[in-house]
């Protein structure tokens, strides 16, 4: 039974929390992937879902400037062969510092990404890795772009 | 109904309750919070009495020329000090206004030093330079520089310092240049305070 002090503490750190919350960058988040089964020789789609926190957005995978910073996924490690990755379509934003709308997403966003599983590969599961990268900002600033780690179990089969 | 259901759902509710009220109230403190910041963001941006000021911290950064820059070779001069990236879109807002700055200013005292925060290092930053024809001095960045400046996070992030090194106003995002303007001119017509260099740190 928690005491009495737990119930003033819990309050207390939650409001600490969302108040810390607003004064720091934003961050986007990935869900967890569930587990992808393929077969040998088989394609599977793996979508990851991702969000930013509302008010901000990050370049959309082909920005309208040269000098803006993509979404890009990059997958590194694992069973499967990258065939193709679909990014999410951007939408066409005007913000106080651009003279012509750019192309950004915000919110939440799909990224798919389409693997083969080589008739070769070995059965059980295993990690599939990569890097989502993105550069993020609000109407007024922007922050430095990060980098994601990202990872689902696939399962070959 | 019986004791015992009654104590379990006067337990739920209490529960229910209280994680209803925390998030009803972090969400109205985020929210004040980040309308706040808007505010401060946009708000006018006026310089600081003497009082105020703080000395700016010293750094040693190099320029496209690999020329080791000090702060405090600037002693005496009003000096611009802008954090920015090639990637940032506010940023190339505010750049034309600080070479117009530069040009206007530069023979009263005046410099403006960019600190470009890229990671990419000169690669990125030479053709930027050239493009929007930047005629004051860029520096290459690094982290233990943003940091001693408050942990230069969002950028553009510009300090507004007097000719005594200490930091007269500061600018977290774009803002507006007659702001910076107002602020310059009125720090030309202030001379160093010859005591202030040695206050503080």
């Amino acid at each position: 039974m928690p005491s009495k002090n737990f119930w003033i503490l819990l309050p207390t750190a939650l409001l600490l929390t969302a108040a810390l919350s607003a004064q720091m960058a934003p961050t986007l988040t990935v869900a967890p992937i569930p587990t992808v089964k393929v077969k040998k020789g088989g394609s599977a789609v793996v979508s990851l879902k991702a969000s930013l926190p509302a008010g901000y957005h990050a370049n959309s995978n082909k920005p309208t400037e040269a000098y803006l910073i993509p979404l890009t996924l990059k997958w590194t490690g694992g069973p499967l062969r990258l065939e193709t990755i679909s990014y999410p379509k951007p939408t066409m934003e005007k913000y106080s510092f651009s003279e012509k709308p750019l192309s950004v997403v915000t919110g939440e966003f799909a990224i798919a990404t389409t693997f083969k599983a080589p008739a070769d590969a070995q059965s059980g599961p295993a990690s599939q890795t990569g890097t989502l990268r993105y550069q993020a900002c609000d109407n007024r600033a922007c922050y430095p772009p990060k980098n994601v780690p990202v990872s689902v179990v696939v399962s070959v089969e | 109904m019986p004791g015992h259901i009654i104590v379990v759902t006067v337990k739920i509710f209490r529960i229910a309750l209280l994680g209803f009220t925390a998030v009803a109230l972090g969400s109205t403190i985020a929210c004040s919070q980040l309308f706040t910041a808007f505010e401060q963001r946009t708000e006018k941006r006026p310089v600081k009495d003497d009082k105020d000021r703080k000395i700016a911290p010293e750094f040693e950064l190099k320029d496209a020329g690999g020329k080791v820059v000090h702060l405090a070779d600037y002693r005496g001069k009003v000096v611009v000090l802008d954090f920015w990236a090639t990637w940032c879109g506010p940023c190339g807002i505010e750049i034309p206004w600080f070479v117009d700055f530069e040009r206007k200013y530069k023979d009263r005292g005046f410099a403006v030093l960019g600190v470009s925060m890229d990671d990419d290092g000169w690669k990125a930053i030479t053709p930027f330079v050239a493009e929007k024809k930047i005629n004051y001095r860029v520096l290459l960045g690094d982290d233990k520089t943003g940091d001693q400046y408050g942990g230069v996070e969002a950028l553009p992030t510009t300090f507004v310092i007097d000719r005594s090194g200490r930091i007269a106003s500061v600018h977290v995002g774009l803002a507006n240049k007659k702001d910076f303007e107002d602020a310059i001119e009125k720090l030309l017509d202030t001379p160093a305070d010859s005591t202030a260099a040695h206050s503080g740190t």
